[in-house]
């Protein structure tokens, strides 16, 4: 039985290849793109309806024992959502984190087919997995974060950038992940030690190391690069969500130097002010600067009105937020590799910095000259549930509706802001960069994110409304690997998607390095610490290349 | 309406079909088929239940219901007399109408309820007008009325309205209370009005209090007087010495705001 299909009259958006809404079919044959399919394949009439490849989000929380935590302590934000089981899918909860199947099911009903666990400490990495393969559908791998990690933070101190490198490589491949991830690099390890100690200048000295953390950005910016991993160093900057943070961004997009680096949730970062006062909007100096510099690029993660949940490895940041909302929290400790905190929160229009916040990631986005390398993301569920992009979409694309609802939100915030003076309206096309063409391209999966012949057949077909938001909300098919999901707005089978790891090449004398350290500080033995290629069921190594 | 049990469930019943708003229209017919849940197997009401249509809108439900839970879920208006004991989650979510029930309730009574009343003649279980864990939002309105005894946790995360124990309630009676006012004819168990932050705790007893209560002074409050005036009339006995007494009022939890208070009966 052949697996090929023809989609045939749609109009087709593939920014990659540079085709922008054009008449034009598509053949998929065995889970890839083809040039023809024979004559009697099954064939879509797409004929008034958007053809776009499948959504790849670049930047989300989705497996990992936070997660799962979070699912755990918050039943009441769950039971008032629960997915049945519906033909042959899974039956799950929903809320602002929702179980394993429905989070994969509920991706791929937008039209996602690919999503990045944003940061898993290696530690972690064996549940992830786990939580992965539950993960249905969609194409999945996770960032380890490397930042407060204390053997390389050693190394580091010490000055052996040789080791410090393999090192990096060797938890790559150890925890079968697919980039480095920094969350309030050197930030962490201290506050796990010391009440309230934190770093909030890159040239601050780190409690306990010889060490800032601009040594620690730096070296993790180099070694990504010259370990040529498809996706650069992953950056969660320190002061996050402090009043006068983009000081701190700026600093740490100069310390790449002219390398590449890719900044995430940016939004959280753009605030001008002063500690401990009201933020204020610096959305133009940070858009200046990436526009500017072509080796940065940045994911929103816009805030969206409603019920969210914060969760991160910067736990100093949740001790803050949990003595402002006097509510539940979990702190927790990953031996010598991260923090973690994590908080039910919900964003509201009447507040001030909620409204700034919402204002700053729309600023973002439409000041960004160049889409390629500002991309969307909402940190789900940090800056709200996934769910959002559509309407998300809608604002970005809906110059009125955008208006209409400023109009609801604190009007202080609003007005403090350039939000209300851009009229720029995205076009379709430039949604499918953000949302489709330059994660893949970021991510470096090459056979992601566009239609040409040889990608993979992850393929999303809406029909063409007026409103962007409803046709967001529900695409007509999902092809993933040349597979329906839903055929006809229908759900038509389950299936299970990759896991996407990188294997850079290491010196294997590293080991004997390592190993000295865990049999000191870890509660896991040096030999079981690795994860075997066999626990992977179906994943695919994404190459690296030596750029030097 | 008239239900009457005939098959005693085996396991707990999901009867929210049991709701003057699901029955009004429908005939005997289509009410004997809803649909309940038991356990994992969808039954319907005529399985378990024998079912008369005297005409009235009022349900009467006869027989030992308390493995029947979910009765008069989410209940905008009407009424339901429950002869006998009821199951857990009695009136859940329920936003007005009147529940009568002559027997005992399992836990959960009037869960989350926003308006309306629930009276039981009897004894009460855990948890009594309080929020489903994880949530910290108990009732937001409403009344709920135990002539007997209530088990731990009244009122957790009450926010308002009313409950009146008429005997004894057990521990954390008002623990994490928002606001609103509980009444507790009897003794309060231990550790009452625990990390509460607004509201009123009222016995006639005395009571040990956690170290984060300090007391203020002793007064006749007069609101009191036109409260317990009020159970009076909805059949509670109450000794003239408390309508005139003076009564302790202490402040706390001090590890939260400190604008609970709690009131006991000093002479």
């Amino acid at each position: 039985m052949s697996s090929a299909i023809r989609i045939k009259n749609g109009k087709v958006y593939d920014p990659l290849n540079g085709i922008d809404g054009e008449i034009k079919e598509i053949c998929v044959q065995d889970g890839k793109i083809v040039d023809s399919v024979p004559d009697d394949s099954p064939c879509i009439d797409a004929h008034g309806m958007v053809v776009l490849p499948g959504g790849v989000d670049i930047h989300c929380h989705i497996a990992g024992h936070k997660v799962n935590l979070a699912r755990k302590f918050m039943p009441e934000n769950k039971r008032h959502d629960v997915s049945p089981r519906v033909n042959e899918l899974r039956s799950g909860t929903g809320g602002s984190v929702p179980s394993t199947f429905t989070t994969g099911y509920r991706y791929a009903t937008l039209g996602y087919t690919t999503a990045m666990e944003a940061a898993v400490p290696p530690l972690g990495a064996r549940h992830t997995i786990e939580e992965l393969h539950d993960t249905p559908v969609i194409d999945k791998g996770f960032y380890i974060l490397l930042a407060n990690n204390v053997c390389l933070n050693q190394l580091l101190e010490k000055g052996r950038m040789e080791e410090f490198r393999e090192a990096v490589a060797w938890w790559l491949n150890a925890a079968k992940g697919y980039g480095v991830k920094l969350v309030n690099p050197g930030g962490d390890e201290p506050w796990k030690g010391h009440k309230n100690s934190n770093v909030h200048d890159l040239d601050e000295q780190i409690r306990g190391f010889d060490l800032t953390p601009r040594k620690i950005i730096k070296a993790l910016i180099d070694a990504t690069n010259d370990l040529g991993l498809p996706h650069p160093a992953h950056i969660h900057c320190n002061n996050l969500g402090h009043s006068g943070n983009y000081t701190t961004t700026i600093e740490t997009m100069k310390t790449a130097e002219g390398r590449r680096v890719h900044i995430t949730h940016i939004q959280f970062h753009s605030y001008g002010g002063e500690v401990g006062k009201n933020p204020t909007s610096k959305a133009k100096e940070i858009s200046d600067f990436i526009n500017n510099n072509p080796n940065v690029s940045a994911d929103v993660g816009q805030v969206m009105f409603g019920e969210a949940t914060i969760m991160t490895g910067d736990a100093p940041l949740t001790w803050q937020l949990r003595n402002m909302t006097n509510k539940k929290w979990i702190n927790a400790d990953t031996e010598c590799e991260s923090g973690c905190g994590i908080l039910p929160f919900s964003y509201q229009e009447h507040i001030y910095t909620h409204a700034l916040q919402w204002a700053i990631g729309l600023e973002l986005f439409l000041m960004a000259k160049d889409p390629w390398r500002m991309v969307l993301s909402t940190d789900h569920p940090n800056g709200g549930s996934f769910m959002n992009y559509p309407k998300l979409i809608r604002l970005l694309m809906d110059k009125q509706f955008r208006k209409e609802q400023a109009a609801l939100a604190n009007q202080k915030a609003i007005n403090s802001t350039s939000l209300l003076d851009l009229e720029r309206e995205m076009s379709m096309y430039e949604i499918a960069i953000i949302s489709r063409a330059a994660p893949a391209k970021l991510l470096g999966l090459t056979h992601k994110g566009h239609l040409g012949v040889g990608g993979d057949a992850d393929i999303t077909i809406y029909d063409d409304q007026e409103d962007k938001e409803a046709m967001f909300n529900a695409a007509r098919y999902v092809i993933k690997s040349g597979k329906f999901f839903i055929k006809d707005y229908e759900f038509c089978s389950d299936f299970q998607g990759r896991i996407l790891h990188v294997e850079p090449e290491y010196d294997h004398a590293i080991t004997q390095k390592l190993r000295p350290f865990f049999e000191d500080y870890y509660t896991i033995q040096f030999d079981n610490y690795p994860i075997a290629d066999s626990y992977i069921h179906d994943g695919e190594v994404v190459p690296t290349k030596s750029l030097s | 309406m008239k239900l009457s049990l005939h098959t005693l469930p085996t396991v707990p019943l999901e009867a929210e079909v049991i709701c003057p708003d699901k029955f009004i229209g429908n005939s005997l017919d289509a009410i004997s088929a809803m649909t309940v849940m038991h356990g994992n197997q969808a039954c319907s009401l005529a399985d378990f239940f024998t079912l008369t249509d005297d005409g009235l809108e009022t349900i009467e439900v006869d027989g030992d219901l308390s493995k029947v839970k979910l009765i008069g879920s989410e209940m905008t208006q009407g009424k339901i007399i429950i002869k006998g004991s009821v199951g857990a989650h009695l009136g859940a979510l329920m936003t007005g109408g009147e529940i009568l029930v002559t027997g005992n309730a399992e836990d959960w009574v009037g869960r989350e309820i926003s308006g309306g009343r629930i009276v039981i003649k009897g004894d009460a279980g855990h948890l009594v007008g309080s929020g489903v864990r994880g949530s910290d939002t108990g009732i937001q309105g409403g009344e709920i009325i135990i002539h007997g005894n209530a088990k731990n946790e009244v009122g957790n995360g009450m926010r308002r309205g009313l409950i009146v124990i008429g005997g004894n309630s057990g521990d954390f009676t008002g623990v994490n209370m928002k606001a609103g006012t509980i009444m507790v004819l009897g003794q309060l168990g231990q550790r009452p009005g625990a990390s509460m932050v607004r509201g009123t705790i009222f016995s006639t007893q005395s009571a040990q209090l956690l170290p984060t209560f300090t007391y203020n002074t002793t007064y006749k409050p007069t609101f009191l007087k036109r409260y317990l005036i009020y159970i009076k009339k909805l059949g509670f006995t109450i000794d003239d010495a408390y309508l005139n007494g003076k009564y302790q009022s202490w402040s706390g939890d001090s590890l939260e705001l400190n604008k609970g208070e709690i009131l006991l009966f000093a002479e």
